[in-house]
């Protein structure tokens, strides 16, 4: 590991902070700023983006934990988002519950839920827990269409009421923005504390050799369980924002595409690194936009049928072909071009 | 009988098979006090198989496994390590994404006590506990003179020093009784001392037993109290290292002659 010039750890205290130079300090209260003042500058649409993004960086950074550092593959993620912003969306309109109180009760339930589809994780592994978890994203939207249509609208579009804070109200992209970036904020702190304490560390043990992990001491499933738990919790405060987002809440915002999407995010981005998934998720979010801005264009260009064919699998197609890309020429994903930059910053002007 | 030489580690008419394959056969030993004990035997003996029963890895069925005066033939090997059994293995089984450090953490798991809120703020008593199992961790890296690669990630570091990584996490652990499998495999004669004097002055410091599987006789003579040979799953012999090296039943079927 190399580490900043002439930073030399007197105590472990400071070897173990996160922000360690005066630079890291510096570029931290700028980005922070930025982050600040970003509405003022910024058009609506911009805005809608940045708060997709931050909603996505929160659920990703969720799997990121369960996958990336347990290494236990989910395809539920956008299932577990479903049961957070149902659960919001009921909560506020049936029983009269505030956006913010609503909001912890929608992470605890999805967090449950999580936890019961991470069950089969203590007996299966890789390609077969996956198809385990690919249940959630099948049972949970039936539920939701077919249970209790009444409550949950089935498949149509039920609107909440849209929060205020003190007395601002967040009806607009550019206000609500303000919760959506202090929650993604938030995270972010968590899960590189997480990432590095005991919890973190048998996580990474977990994924690295299971076996050794139990006869060290760690006791294996309680871990994968409780990865489970907070990858799904998550989840929850990610769907409970899309609610924000959104106004209202639709079970197809929740379906095995968005899943998977969440999973490419996390290669792309390069697996247990928390800016590698930042990365990733502005990678892809980025380029769906931009393909979703270029097929209509492109379609003009060819006769109906095969237009009609491009408009609407180029998104699909893209994707595929970047992921594909990633696993072949990046395993390591964007973290690892992001460390090498950074080396060589840290080693200028001596590159070796 | 002084404290010293109680019974440790007892094991009674251990039975294990695969299939058709008998690993062990009614295998009956002691390891008492804080006396370093020798396993030694052919290939396929049944060494690994006879630690993996102490460790909990594997289930024997039929025998028992005792720990200081405790059954432990039914706990499960976190229970275990918990208890104080610790070891390393054969192949080396590290989590080759951490560093050298992080894997000696990992190892004080069981003496860490904060929960997932606490580690997701890292506050208080979080950093507390860090710090002062990171103090106790460093005194190992110290110990075994891994000063240089505490920060290197496992997967990078060449065969030798893999195998001192995974001796320092099992001495993380604090054991209370200590195993090791073929500590010394693959090891130049340099390394090889290096490692014999790492485990003596862990026995010095810590006057814990350890049991050492080995195949080296030069090294089972110099740093061991007792023998145990294992042969096909059948205990052979035991006993003390001068005792082993006459006995004719092992110098036949393990030893040959000089
Ligand atoms: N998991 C397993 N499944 C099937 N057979 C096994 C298993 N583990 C061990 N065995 C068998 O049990 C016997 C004893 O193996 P073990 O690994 O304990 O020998 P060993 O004395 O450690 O040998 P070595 O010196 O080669 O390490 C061998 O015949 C081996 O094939
Ligand atoms: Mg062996």
């Amino acid at each position: 590991m190399w580490r900043p010039c002439g930073t030399f750890d007197d105590t472990y205290e400071k070897d173990i902070s996160i922000v360690r130079t005066p630079a890291q300090w510096s570029i931290t209260v700028a980005g922070l700023a930025v982050l600040a003042v970003l509405p003022l500058f910024a058009s609506g649409y911009f805005m809608t983006t940045v708060n997709l993004i931050a909603i996505s960086i929160i659920s990703a950074q969720g799997l990121g934990i369960l996958t990336g550092l347990t290494g236990q593959i989910s395809l539920g993620q956008g299932a577990f988002m479903g049961v957070g912003a149902y659960t919001l969306m009921m909560l506020m309109n049936y029983l009269g519950f505030s956006f913010w109180l609503a909001l912890p009760c929608a992470m605890v339930s999805a967090g449950i839920i999580g936890l019961i589809f991470g069950l089969p994780s203590l007996r299966i592994k890789g390609f077969y827990l996956a198809m385990a978890t690919l249940s959630a994203q099948f049972i949970i939207p039936w539920v939701i269409t077919n249970v209790r249509p009444d409550l949950t609208g089935g498949t149509s579009t039920i609107n909440i009421q849209y929060p205020s804070l003190f007395g601002l109200d967040l009806s607009k992209q550019s206000s609500m923005y303000y919760v959506i970036i202090f929650f993604t904020i938030a995270i972010l702190y968590l899960t590189r504390n997480l990432a590095r304490s005991k919890i973190g560390r048998a996580f990474v043990a977990i994924r690295d050799n299971d076996l050794a992990a139990e006869i060290m001491g760690l006791e294996v499933f309680r871990y994968k369980l409780l990865s489970f738990t907070i990858c799904s919790m998550y989840a929850g405060l990610a769907g409970s924002l899309w609610v924000l987002w959104v106004g209202a809440v639709n079970v197809d915002s929740f379906t095995l595409h968005e899943s998977i999407w969440f999973l490419g995010m996390i290669i792309v981005g390069g697996l247990g690194s928390i800016p590698g998934v930042c990365f990733g998720v502005i990678f892809i979010r980025v380029l769906e936009l931009f393909v979703q801005q270029i097929s209509p264009p492109i379609a003009a260009l060819f006769p109906d049928a095969i237009g009609a064919a491009i408009k609407s699998g180029l998104s699909p197609f893209t994707f595929g072909l970047v992921i594909l890309l990633f696993l072949i020429y990046e395993p390591r994903g964007l973290a690892h071009r992001w460390e090498i930059v950074k080396h060589f910053y840290r080693r200028w002007p001596f590159s070796y | 009988m002084t404290a010293e030489d109680q019974t440790k580690l007892k094991v009674e008419d251990l039975n294990l098979s695969f299939g058709s394959v008998q690993a062990l056969m009614d295998v009956s030993f002691e390891v008492n006090g804080d006396e370093i004990l020798a396993l030694i035997g052919p290939n396929g003996a049944g060494k690994t198989s006879l630690l993996n029963c102490v460790s909990g890895f594997y289930h024997a069925q039929r025998g028992r496994v005792s720990f200081e005066g405790h059954d432990i033939s039914r706990f499960s090997p976190s229970k275990r390590a918990k208890l104080g059994i610790s070891r390393t293995f054969q192949n080396i089984e590290l989590y080759t994404g951490l560093t050298a450090l992080d894997n000696l953490m990992a190892a004080r798991h069981v003496y860490i006590k904060y929960g997932p809120v606490a580690g997701s703020f890292f506050f208080g008593k979080a950093r507390r506990e860090e710090v002062e199992n990171r103090k106790v961790v460093e005194e190992i890296i110290d110990l075994l003179e891994m000063e240089e690669v505490r920060y290197r990630v496992v997967e990078s570091l060449p065969y030798g020093l893999r195998k001192r990584v995974d001796m320092g996490r099992a001495l993380a652990l604090h054991p209370k009784l200590l195993l090791l499998d073929e500590p010394m495999a693959g090891m130049n004669v340099e390394e090889k001392e290096d490692m014999a004097r790492f485990i003596l002055d862990i026995h010095e410091l810590w006057k814990i037993p350890i049991i050492i599987v080995e195949h080296d006789m030069g090294v089972v003579m110099d740093i061991c109290h007792r023998v145990v040979v294992l042969d096909f799953g059948l205990k052979l012999a035991e006993g003390t290292p001068a005792e082993i090296k006459q006995n004719e039943k092992v110098i036949q079927a393990y030893l040959g002659k000089e």
